[in-house]
């Protein structure tokens, strides 16, 4: 056990565990941050996605002892009371169904439209590729990027 | 935690906030015993077992709740799997009620303060569910409408009723709000009917013209708490004491478990126990994390079965033909088949193969279980939470009135699913442990141990005639199926199962027919189910998967159709549509009627011109293009759905680039909402048809993740789905036109659509599923395309 201090939507947290424990069970058991979801424990589906340094991260298979700079979850994107942009295409485009992936779609869409704005259908696709949904809502997924990428929200 | 405070966290709307600091939940407490009316002395008795006996169903506060704010809260006893039924509830109900809908909030599926409708199966929240809901919320009105006479001195017919007030029409100063009338209070009101789905009070339901939420699209009020990250699932919720619990299955399928070296994990930081009865074994610690290091550590002796438990899923097919039918029937007979394939002009003969295909939810199946108060309170997702609650009570052998289960959302979970399992696990562990349990599967014993969709072999012959005209239809299925999940039969769970609690045999499975839409006036219907050597403790076990047999079944006779019409060289939409004006015959729902409408819409929507298949015209390089239709029912809904695909010469990868659907489900509730449960629902079953397979050894499943088990991903999303809703009754607007069911009908044609599409595009019949690219790429060789 060690303490380990983690800075996570702009607040500082200290806690005492096992180093090699995966981000997701601090971020859900301790710090009480359940927008990321255990999907698969392996970094497949995408589930627990959480934003590191502007990049998407699998927290399910980051051990905590790992993580250096600011994280960001589900619960951290909005501010000042605003969803961000792709929240608010999530619910126009009335994208979730059962919801339980609906994480990692939106954190993994963030990190691609940081870096591309204006992506293609392709980048979409792609950038999107190893997020997993089996409610299968992907149409309105990337119907709610789009919107976002267009400047239509 | 507070039960009722998540319960309303999960029912929100936009007022709820002011809804929780005003009622305080009045109704949620209440006691059984103290309900007025003739069954009060029934509910008084179960009420004296425990703390949780049913609601009565026949008591109007059982299912409507009116706050002093003017709000109202519907209780009922349906779950969602993620399409927005309750959204649809509140529409129906805030109708009936003359609430204003954005007023309204819906609890649903929980044992103690809902009454048992069963959670959600068969697509039928709002083809039956629904009409107790309006009904009950209409003699709500009624009531209502009685007091403010009162009030008044004014007869019911000199009141108006609207938003939630009621006002006298001669003097509009004069009015009442419904929470100015009973605001906190019980309506005190006896309903009748033999059963929860013939709940009714004196007051008829509105015709459908006066209808106004009904037909609109509110947005799904709980979405935005999926987006905005406050959501709480079954999975989130925490309580104090709480210990985490992770199962260790039988490493092969039918292993004895001879010991368990405790020593193994006894010092491992938090360890709390090692739960374990027969070949049950489960570890608990203090932290999730922990449990996972335990369970992955625990030292357990196993002993191999004698036997084998299965074949491997290679030779599952001819398993299946090889295996001695335990069940066969004949329905569906007709004319005489052997005459007419005597005297076709041509005959037509086809085999087709769909394996096991799993649930294999986003997220592995889970519970909470809470034993305090010498109780047992479940958070779970089953879609069927009130068969849980029964079956746990049976099997923790304690009464009924003591379990409740308390529905939250989850991952989806289109039937019956291993949620079941970790609730009556959870619940074990809690009892044996007397602290708050949360049982977590991991992903492997998720695509393991999950139940699965029945696997199928069909064998089909047709009759042409010198005309063309399909005469005979000789159709033989054959399901490899337990139906091990049954209707919430305690023993029907894997730890009740490991712990020997077995009965002599489980379901005995089903198998399914073709629709019998088409006039085709020779038919002979042979349906058979196998099963497997090992019956129980078995990770090969079958449990309702959407729509359980129908996109296998249609998958085979819609195929078959298909290739009946390209051996007539007839366009194949051309070729059904003659099928089924084949006959004036009708049933009072209309089905043939709106059968033919739905297939001409579809044809319309997409731009079908007529002509055989397949189409040897449209090949860009290595980038085959081809269509394919295919229609069904379900109950009264009626769909057709046209997939159009590029087929990779090269590589065989298939892209379904374009969908459309024409559908008509009666009267629609929320048409966005409708929408969107088509378009999953094609989707789900293109993912069956490119993708889905489960794939094991004779000792294990061997797909145990989402490598060994592919998926569909962003990269299959079709380009452009086009949705037409249809309402094909001859007598629209009238006032009865019912609401069927729209849940699973829309999953039941696609694997045929994407066959008969290849086909169009490669003149390559596919026949077993799934379609991946090795085995398109391999028919498409063996064709010379």
């Amino acid at each position: 056990m060690a303490n380990i201090t983690l800075r996570v939507n702009g607040r500082a947290h200290t806690v005492n565990v096992e180093p090699s424990t995966p981000l997701l069970y601090i971020l859900r058991n301790d710090l009480g941050l359940q927008g990321p979801r255990f999907g698969c424990g392996l970094g497949q589906c995408g589930a627990c996605t959480v934003i590191i340094n502007g990049t998407a991260v699998r927290s399910c298979v980051t051990p905590t002892s790992s993580v250096r700079g600011e994280i960001t979850t589900l619960e951290g994107l909005a501010q000042d009371g605003q969803l961000h942009p792709l929240q608010q295409a999530w619910i126009e485009e009335q994208v979730p169904q059962c919801g339980f992936c609906q994480n990692g779609q939106i954190m993994t869409a963030k990190a691609l439209l940081d870096k591309t704005p204006h992506p293609t259908d392709e980048q979409i696709r792609e950038g999107m590729s190893r997020t997993l949904c089996r409610c299968m809502t992907y149409y309105r997924i990337q119907a709610a990027i789009k919107r976002v990428a267009g400047g239509n929200v | 935690m507070n039960v009722e405070k998540i319960l309303l966290e999960n029912s929100a709307s936009p007022s709820r906030r002011e809804f929780l600091k005003t009622s305080g939940m009045l109704v949620v407490g209440f006691s059984a015993a103290a309900v007025a009316g003739p069954f009060a002395a029934q509910a008084g008795a179960q009420a004296a077992r425990g703390l949780y006996p049913d609601p009565d169903f026949r008591q109007l506060d059982s299912w409507i709740v009116i706050h002093q704010d003017n709000t109202a809260t519907f209780f009922v006893g349906k779950t969602d799997c993620g399409q927005g039924t309750g959204t649809a509830f509140r529409q129906m109900m805030s109708d009936e009620l003359d609430v204003p809908f954005k007023d309204t909030t819906c609890v649903m599926g929980t044992t103690d303060v809902t009454v048992d409708q069963g959670g959600s199966g068969g697509s039928d929240a709002i083809q039956v569910d629904g009409w107790p809901m309006r009904r009950v919320a209409a003699e709500a009105r009624r009531v209502l409408l009685d007091m403010a006479s009162e009030r008044f001195g004014v007869p019911v017919a000199g009141l108006a009723v609207g938003d939630a007030v009621i006002t006298v029409k001669a003097d509009p100063s004069k009015r009442v709000t419904y929470g100015e009338l009973i605001g906190g209070k019980r309506f005190n009101v006896a309903l009748t009917g033999a059963n929860i789905d013939a709940t009714t009070g004196v007051a008829k339901v509105k015709p459908v013209q006066q209808l106004t939420m009904v037909g609109q699209s509110p947005q799904r009020y709980d979405i935005p708490p999926k987006v905005n990250g406050t959501a709480k699932w079954a999975a989130d919720v925490k309580l104090p004491g709480m210990v985490h619990a992770r199962n260790v299955k039988p490493p092969l399928a039918g292993a004895k478990l001879v010991s368990i070296d405790e020593s193994s994990v006894r010092s491992l930081p938090g360890f709390v126990k090692v739960a374990s009865k027969g070949n049950y074994v489960a570890v608990v610690c203090e932290r999730e994390e922990q449990a996972i290091a335990a369970a992955k550590q625990l030292k357990c002796n196993w002993q191999k079965p004698a036997t084998a438990p299965f074949p491997a899923s290679a030779d599952l097919f001819t398993y299946m033909r090889g295996a001695t039918p335990k069940s066969s029937q004949t329905p569906n007979t007709l004319g005489n088949v052997d005459t007419a394939l005597a005297g076709a002009a041509k005959i037509v003969e086809a085999e087709y193969e769909i394996p096991f295909q799993g649930h294999t939810a986003i997220s592995p199946a889970h519970a909470l279980a809470d034993p305090s108060n010498g109780q047992m309170t479940i958070y779970s997702n089953d879609m069927k939470s009130y068969g849980m609650r029964n079956g746990v009570a049976t099997f923790l052998g304690i009464p009924r009135e003591q379990v409740r289960v308390i529905w939250m959302e989850g991952p989806q979970g289109y039937g019956r699913t291993a949620a079941d399992d970790a609730g009556f696990e959870a619940a074990y562990i809690a009892k044996e442990l007397g602290r708050p349990v949360r049982m977590q599967w991991t992903r492997a014993e998720e695509q393991g141990w999950d139940t699965k969709g029945p696997a199928f072999t069909f064998k089909i012959r047709g009759a042409l005639d010198a005309q063309g005209n399909m005469t005979a239809l000789d159709y033989a299925a054959r399901s490899c199926d337990y139906n091990h999940l049954g209707y919430n039969e305690p023993d029907t769970v894997l730890i009740a199962q490991l712990m020997g609690q077995r009965r002599a045999m489980p379901a005995n499975g089903s198998s399914a027919f073709p629709n019998d839409m088409y006039a085709i006036p020779n038919r002979r219907t042979l349906l058979e189910v196998v099963g497997l050597p090992l019956i129980w403790e078995t990770p090969i076990r079958t449990g309702n998967l959407r729509d359980p047999n129908g996109p296998q079944s249609t998958f085979a006779a819609e195929s078959f159709i298909d290739e009946m019409a390209a051996a007539a060289k007839a366009d194949p939409i051309e070729f059904r549509m003659r099928m089924l004006t084949g006959s004036n015959a009708d049933d009072n729902g209309f089905r043939r009627a709106r059968s033919i409408a739905v297939l001409k819409a579809a044809a319309e929507k997409f731009g079908w011109q007529p002509r055989p298949a397949p189409n040897t015209a449209r090949r860009n390089g290595d980038i085959l293009t081809g269509r394919g239709i295919a229609y069904t029912y379900r109950n009264q809904t009626v769909v057709a759905e046209i997939a159009e695909v590029d087929v990779n010469r090269k590589t065989g990868r298939v892209w379904v680039k374009r969908l459309v659907c024409a559908h008509d489900c009666g009267l629609i509730i929320n048409p966005e909402g409708l929408r969107r449960t088509i378009e999953g629902g094609m989707l789900h079953s293109i993912s069956r048809a490119l993708y889905e397979e489960v794939a094991f050894d004779t000792e294990k499943v061997l797909s145990v993740d989402w490598a060994s088990h592919p998926s569909l991903t962003h990269m299959d999303t079709p380009a452009q789905i086009d949705i037409v809703m249809v309402n094909g009754d001859p007598n629209p607007n009238r006032p009865d036109l019912p609401h069927y069911g729209a849940g699973e009908t829309s999953c039941k044609p696609m694997i045929a659509a994407v066959a008969n599409a290849i086909f169009d595009a490669t003149g390559v019949r596919l026949r077993r599923v799934p379609f991946r690219k090795e085995r398109v790429l391999a028919a498409l060789n063996a064709a010379n395309v």
